[in-house]
């Protein structure tokens, strides 16, 4: 029996997250979320200060990408929520398990334009897995229950959880449920095992079968299952950008990211598949270029856990519904007793295998000491495998798609969706709370790097030392590269300047800052970083003419690749 | 192609902002809607009509079963379905023969007559929406004032 306590909301709040497992929360505190925070005086939860609410949510999204278990952030009503929407959206768009926690007017200001109130639940509405906005102080250990279930099973994603000011004051009664029931959430379907037979007769059947493994697979951390897939039946592995990462890409089958900066032997050979086991994706544009193009001539066999991403962009022929790291397992099991090992060469792997040396060999790379690739290359090679990377959003993180191989699975992150400028750093930080015991390194643009640099302050005194690998060209150089592509070098609006100077501010912030202008530099600095106990930012100068290529243009496909010439 | 989808979902504030919102923000199209409790109060049934292909409503369909708030969702097929909309015409009265036709066309459609005056009279007919606007098309040449319509409420039959 569930015992009953007296007590606060904000107190049932605290208990019911330490019921959860919770021991860090990012935030930032204002009127409307006092009570919770002072709470923190009476539990064993740690609170890490932020100075922009953007940025905690941006943690928490980093720390559940990388734990699996929602990361949770704090913030007061009005601008404090609005200011973590954007990070909610960018969980949302990566389905990425959160708990966002947003302080809100009383009860019965509700609606009266009070002083900081924001209607920040019809606000965040189209950008939630699910919002509550519990009246009595007696339903928050329920919905603290349901909130943490409904954000990390099936399609994870973010919950927004908005208490009123006076719902966390008032004492109640508390009941802490162990069980519970969401009649209208369902997030678990059993993979249907016919369904899985079939798929396997199409891969077997196909002539030109590839894997193309999306976040999903990360997501559900079925990584041994798409492996042993992929060898039993010999088929080159592709991911989306999101599932970078997902295989690893020092394996002789993997052939990297497609999409629009994806590698060009990728992007070739999924244009010459004739079917694909599509896993945990959802076909965005930017994987995929056109949906018609791509669906063409090509048998999708689709798994997903959302059975609303079936058919969505892509017309599928055998669609297999549930975790997809359960519907794997049973695929593999299923081939292990058919014994059907396609261990001999045949004809299109041997094509997948010369087109990928190809690419290897003949890819143009900026001929400079510090080209993109050169210095991508050296962070692999000097980081440690199990080391977590995250990027910002720009020509930077195109080419750590390209140049940075993800060689142990799932220790790769990026804002793909949303594609959010600011969003590495923070969730660098959150990585780092989640995983201490690694190395953590934000690979940086310059203009993404500003977006959420305050957070140094955070990594410095909260003592949380994460690695930026600023990649600076002083630009807002993917938007240059684009005027430079489709608006005959017309350059407007991309120019940072060189401001700030990226050692100083790191310095300022009691951070180590260091500026690596040879491979040399690159290499000491990126040791001193690993070996400090501070969080370091590198500053690499580069081209700002340098482009990311191969490009596949939006609204072409992947067989439009532009290449360097 | 034109659908009706019933759908059971939780009765509580803010859940038909959520459906409308889906509608919005997927860029699907909502030609009606109607909502009201069921016999258990924890429910609510909404009833909504809308345009689009086979693929297109399939994904309405999935997107909103996939909301937390909705227990079930369905496609109803036309043929296997009771479905009706509420709706009152206020019609102009030109001469003293259009009270009378009125009255006949209303009849026709199973009508009723409410509020009769001299220049005006209200009709009120539960039909199909195909029959309530071939009723329009008929009325239009008196004169409509006005017309309010519910949306449509449907139910499938047993055994169907
Ligand atoms: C919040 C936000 N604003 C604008 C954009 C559009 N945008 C995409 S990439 C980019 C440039 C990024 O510059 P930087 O971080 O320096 O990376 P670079 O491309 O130079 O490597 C911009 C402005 C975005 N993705 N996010
Ligand atoms: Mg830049």
């Amino acid at each position: 029996m569930n015992k009953m306590e007296t007590m606060t909301g904000a107190r049932a709040l605290m208990v019911a997250m330490e019921k959860e497992g919770v021991k860090e929360v990012f935030g930032l505190p204002g009127g409307a979320n006092l009570p919770m925070y002072d709470e923190f005086a009476r539990c064993n939860i740690r609170h890490i200060l932020v100075r922009h609410e953007q940025s905690a949510a941006h943690m928490a999204d980093g720390f559940g990408r990388v734990s699996r278990k929602p990361g949770v952030c704090f913030a007061t009503s009005g601008p404090g929520a609005t200011n973590i929407l954007t990070g909610i959206a960018t969980a949302q768009a990566d389905s990425s398990p959160m708990i966002a926690v947003t302080g809100q007017v009383p009860v019965a200001m509700i609606g009266k334009d009070a002083f900081q109130e924001s209607d920040i639940i019809g606000m965040a509405n189209p950008v939630v897995k699910y919002a509550f906005q519990p009246r009595t102080p007696g339903e928050i250990p329920g919905v603290v229950r349901k909130g943490f279930y409904i954000a990390e099973t099936g399609r994870p994603g973010p919950v927004l959880i908005d208490i009123p000011k006076d719902v966390q004051q008032k004492e109640a009664n508390m009941i802490f449920p162990d069980e519970f029931k969401i009649r209208g959430y369902n997030p678990w379907t059993d993979p249907d095992i016919v369904h899985v037979e079939r798929a396997i007769e199409m891969l077997l059947s196909a002539e030109r079968p590839i894997i193309l493994a999306g976040g999903g697979t990360i997501i559900s951390s079925a990584f041994a299952e798409l492996q042993s897939i992929a060898e039993l039946l010999m088929i080159p592995v592709v991911t989306t950008f999101k599932g970078k990462g997902a295989f690893p890409e020092n394996h002789p089958l993997s052939l990297g990211p497609i999409g629009m900066h994806g590698h060009a032997e990728a992007n070739k050979m999924m244009t010459e598949a004739d079917c694909v086991l599509a896993i945990g994706t959802r076909f965005s544009d930017r994987s995929v270029g056109t949906f018609e193009a791509f669906e063409k001539r090509l048998k999708i066999i689709h798994m997903d856990v959302d059975p609303a991403e079936i058919g969505k962009n892509q017309t599928t022929s055998v669609a297999v519904v549930g975790d997809v790291r359960a519907s794997l397992r049973i695929m593999v099991k299923m081939l292990m007793q058919r014994a059907t090992k396609r261990t001999e060469e045949n004809t299109w792997i041997k094509h997948v295998k010369e087109t990928k040396a190809y690419w290897k060999e003949n890819l143009k790379l900026h001929p400079g000491e510090m080209g993109a690739a050169k210095i991508l290359r050296k962070l692999r090679e000097v980081l440690p495998r199990e080391s977590i990377v995250t990027t910002e959003v720009g020509q930077h993180q195109m080419w750590a798609s390209l140049f940075y191989d993800v060689i142990q699975p799932g220790t790769f992150f990026s804002s793909t969706g949303l594609g959010t400028m600011g969003w590495g750093f923070p969730a660098a930080i959150g990585a780092k709370v989640a995983r201490p015991d690694v190395p953590v390194v934000d690979i940086a643009g310059d203009g993404s790097f500003s977006m959420t640099e305050n957070s140094l302050a955070t990594a410095v005194l909260e003592d949380i030392p994460v690695i930026v690998f600023l990649l600076n060209n002083f630009t807002l150089g993917m938007v240059a590269q684009w005027q430079r592509t489709f608006y005959n070098r017309r350059m407007i609006g991309v120019d940072q300047g060189k401001c700030p100077d990226y050692v100083k501010l790191a310095e300022s912030y009691g951070a180590q800052g260091i500026r690596a202008q040879s491979m040399d530099e690159l290499d000491k600095a990126i040791k001193t970083a690993l070996k400090s106990d501070v969080a370091t930012v590198i500053d690499i100068p580069i081209d700002p003419e340098e482009d990311v290529l191969p490009f596949v243009a939006p609204g072409t496909s992947l067989a439009d690749m532009i290449l360097p010439s | 192609m034109w659908a009706i989808l019933t759908l059971l979902v939780e009765n509580k504030p803010g859940i038909l902002f959520k459906v409308t919102h889906l509608f919005r923000s997927r860029n699907f199209n909502i030609d009606s809607i109607s909502v009201g409790v069921t016999d258990n109060p924890e429910y609510s049934r909404m009833t909504i009509t809308t345009y689009g292909d086979e693929k297109q409503v399939e994904q309405i369909v999935k997107q909103l079963d996939k909301m937390i708030d909705t227990i079930e969702v369905k496609h109803l097929d036309e043929h296997k379905t009771v479905y009706r909309e509420l709706s009152i015409f206020k019609i102009k009265l030109s001469n003293a023969n259009d009270s009378m036709e009125v009255n006949k066309l209303a009849n026709a459609y199973g009508g009723k007559i409410h509020d009769v005056r001299k220049e005006s009279i209200m009709v009120e007919l539960t039909a199909t929406p195909d029959q309530i606007r071939a009723f329009e098309e008929l009325a239009k040449p008196f004169g409509i004032i006005e017309v309010a319509r519910t949306g449509v409420a449907a139910l499938q039959r047993s055994g169907a």
